[in-house]
């Protein structure tokens, strides 16, 4: 509260700003302070990532020959894995690092408030990820664990499917995460709306800000949904309703609604904040303003709406009328034109500039040409009738993971060697980071690009075996998942020389190109920043 | 600009070694859709195969033009950046040009959604019940029905696939249209047949309904493409079209065979012993 008070002017001086309030352990678990929290939110994002790549790497190896025993022949553990790879590398990867932590460490910053409008909501909201992740890892061992996949469509998550108790610790898991999804949406929200420096409109606020605040958006419509069905699910497994249950007079497919009306947007939930890392990084690296800036806004509002009128484009086969999936081909097929917007206007703010090939910008080039791949196997899927033989198969696997191992993935990367001095104080090793890139670029390519023949010649998703002609690919991107584990291990050792190396980070690393309020700070950023208020 | 018209006569090369339509079953190294032996399928990959054009005519022009910019304005070639923030003329046309690709794409994709989702006068109708983890099939009016099961690995004779074949296959007479009623007795499975255009939920509790009418002789593969369980990936589909008369025969000695242990009971009745 004390942070909020301090808004006024008079109370202004960083005098204490060199030396922390509170050290040690205290200073983290009491913390209210929305740099930790980001900060914290970060580690957790980095940890669950590199359990979430182990998983994905023992489906590899379960994948890398036909008859594969990596797990002994145990299939539903193979059910559990992709499960738990898909929830976490979701609600604890890309969620926790690029909302909770970008979104924490910059979103104040960039407006110039001296911290988030709840900073005890903001603790809480890190903290409800805690318990979450604990509920989740001991779904998995408790019981059989949950082998639903991660949008856990009943009756194979009912009682039917899964009669003991994992499924509920899974269900409760999500409710803390979405609990902890729509308090820190709030808090963005709010932020945002109240706290701007003065002089920083609407119309000026820097784009990975309009980012976070449509994510929130998103969030804050989209999860309670979630924990709608959610909460339906828990009641029809233990005290006797029939929501998804024909046998009581429910349906299934009432789930599948309910569950992609949070869906579909929770993808741009994962994808708008890297929109607005990438924007940042060209903009810096270009030395150029970003070209045509309302557009950019407007596009990600657009996409942001439209995001929820596609939902039932997942569900292309469970038997709608043709007039139903005519709708959805229809508006899904109408988001590529603001993503194409976005995508030229990235383009057209490079142009006429001056650009420098730091490591951020290797991964927001690498970002602008993969997602691009992804989008556009998406036009391809939104189509009908097209999607009845691609639907449920690898192809789909090929494009979510073009647009979010490599389109939120790039964006994370980028996020991290462009802030990494301003959140550490240390600057990044730049031949590590830049062999990081090719190593990682390469990787996914090799990885996920062959998945895509794979899809179109029929093979379906979460098996854990296949038909003999499936080998070829599914060895080539086995290959490419040996190679993306190095590069993480090399990211790994980045982050060790990071912090053994100590190479100080000035306040603003990147030149004239940086312009946004965060570069005017000291690196790291202090304690306490924008006491006084900034103009803008 | 050159680049460009070199870049999609390169694309057009590459999509000629790719378009040609692959066996009507998973073949190694296949790179397209598998073989379409129904009109549906021909339908559906006539529509992918354009939009392919499109699509990597569209990733081509982004990639060429993201490689051209960077090399262009380099810090060495370009050490002062310009301070260009806006060209209206510029963003009219690249929200329009992608608007109209959309519009070109909806128009064929609309069609083909209607042409394939119309009910038919079947010649025969079989309902397909998923199980964990099998297909049961019921020849209807016909007092035929049984189950197939994925055929064991040390079962499998030299010219059966592995995990793709079955131990009863569905048997259907070629040239005729075959309509599917689909159903699951217990979770959510998925009846896919791509070389047929083929895919719907089996749904406990709705009868989804899909047809196919296959002229050429042969076996065709599929499987559940719904996770639904710890045995989803062995719950194949495997189709035998055969000639008309060879159906009928078969039909006749399975009918039979069928008949034997129900011979003085109703379905129902049996359901619930």
């Amino acid at each position: 509260m004390a942070r909020v008070a301090s808004k006024s002017p008079e109370i202004s001086h960083n005098s204490h700003d060199h030396e922390r309030s509170i050290t040690g352990w205290k200073r983290w678990v009491f913390t209210t302070n929305h740099k930790d929290i980001g900060t914290m939110y970060l580690w957790l994002a980095g940890i669950f990532g590199i359990i979430g790549a182990i998983l994905s790497m023992v489906i590899r190896l379960q994948l890398s020959h036909p008859g594969g025993m990596i797990l002994g022949g145990n299939h539903q553990a193979y059910n559990v894995i992709i499960t738990a790879h898909g929830l976490l590398m979701v609600f604890f990867l890309v969620m926790p690092a690029l909302i909770g932590g970008f979104g924490n460490w910059f979103l104040p910053l960039q407006i110039g408030a001296p911290d988030m409008a709840f900073p005890r909501l903001n603790a809480l909201s890190f903290w409800l990820l805690i318990p979450s992740a604990i509920m989740l890892t001991l779904s998995c061992f408790v019981g059989e664990g949950p082998g639903v996949g991660w949008t856990f469509y009943p009756p194979l998550s009912a009682a039917l499917g899964h009669s003991g108790i994992s499924v509920d610790f899974m269900l409760l898991s999500l409710h803390l995460a979405g609990a902890s999804s729509i308090l820190g949406a709030i808090n963005f929200i709010t932020t945002t709306f109240n706290m701007r420096c003065p002089g920083m409109s609407f119309h000026k606020m820097p784009l990975f800000v309009w980012s976070i605040l449509v994510t929130s958006f998103l969030l804050l419509f989209a999860v309670p949904v979630l924990a709608g069905a959610i909460t339906m699910l828990l009641t029809d497994r233990n005290f006797g309703t029939s929501f998804f249950d024909p046998a009581g007079g429910g349906d299934p497919l009432l789930f599948q609604h309910l569950f992609w009306f949070f869906g579909h947007p929770e993808v741009y939930i994962m994808i708008l904040p890297a929109f607005g890392i990438i924007s940042h990084v060209i903009s810096t690296f270009a030395r150029k303003p970003v070209f045509g800036y309302l557009g950019m806004v407007y596009a990600m509002v657009l996409i942001g709406v439209v995001g929820f009128l596609v939902w039932a484009h997942h569900m292309f086969t469970v038997g709608l009328t043709p007039g139903v999936r005519i709708y959805f081909t229809v508006a899904t097929l109408i988001i590529g034109v603001p993503t194409g917007i976005k995508v030229f206007s990235w383009i057209a703010t490079m142009w006429g500039g001056s650009i420098r090939f730091s490591t951020p910008m290797m991964f927001a080039l690498g970002f602008i040409v993969l997602f691009t791949m992804g989008g556009l196997t998406g036009i391809v899927l939104a189509n009908g009738e097209v999607n009845v033989v691609l639907h449920d198969t690898y192809y789909v696997v090929a494009h979510f993971h073009y647009v979010l191992s490599m389109g939120a993935m790039f964006g994370l990367f980028a996020g991290f060697y462009y802030w990494i001095g301003k959140m550490s104080g240390y600057q990044y090793n730049e031949t590590l980071g830049k062999i990081h890139f090719w190593m990682f670029f390469i990787g996914v390519n090799v990885l996920f690009f062959p998945m895509h023949f794979l899809g179109l010649a029929g093979m379906p998703r979460r098996i854990p075996d296949y038909p003999d002609a499936y080998h070829g690919w599914n060895l080539v991107a086995s290959f490419g998942g040996i190679i993306v584990s190095l590069s993480a291990i090399l990211f790994i050792y980045l982050v060790y020389r990071l912090f053994r190396d100590k190479k100080l980070c000035p306040a603003n690393p990147w030149g004239e190109g940086a312009t946004t309020l965060e570069w005017t700070l000291p690196s790291p950023a202090p304690e306490h920043c924008f006491t006084t208020l900034p103009k803008v | 600009m050159l680049s460009f018209k070199n870049a999609f006569i390169v694309l057009l090369g590459l999509l000629a070694l790719v378009i040609p339509a692959s066996a009507s079953h998973p073949e190694p190294w296949q790179l397209n859709l598998q073989k379409a032996v129904a009109p549906r399928m021909e339908a559906i990959t006539q529509m992918h195969n354009f939009l392919l054009i499109v699509i990597s005519f569209i990733a081509v022009v982004v990639t060429v033009l993201l490689i051209y910019t960077v090399v262009r304005f380099r810090e060495k070639k370009n050490p002062t950046p310009s301070k260009t923030t806006h060209n209206t003329l510029l963003e009219v046309i690249w929200t329009s040009i992608p608007a109209l690709i959309v519009v070109a794409i909806i128009v064929p994709s609309v069609k083909l959604i209607y042409e394939f989702d119309r009910s038919i006068d079947a010649d025969i109708t079989i309902k397909v019940t998923g199980h964990q983890w099998y297909w049961s099939y019921e020849y209807e009016g016909k007092n035929v029905s049984f189950d197939s099961y994925l055929l064991p690995e040390k079962e499998l004779k030299a010219d059966q696939k592995r995990n793709l074949d079955v131990d009863n296959r569905l048997v259907v007479p070629a040239g005729k249209k075959v309509k599917l009623h689909i159903t699951s007795a217990d979770v959510i499975h998925a009846f896919a047949v791509p070389s047929f255009g083929i895919q719907k939920n089996a749904i406990p509790g709705r009868i989804n309904e899909t047809w196919f009418k296959v002229d050429q002789l042969g076996i065709y593969y599929g499987q559940c493409w719904a996770i639904c369980g710890p045995r989803h990936g062995f719950m194949p589909i495997a189709i035998e079209v055969v000639e008309e008369e060879k159906f009928d025969s078969w039909l006749k000695s399975k009918a039979s065979e069928t008949n034997e242990p129900h011979k003085n009971s109703t379905p129902t009745k049996s359901k619930n012993q």
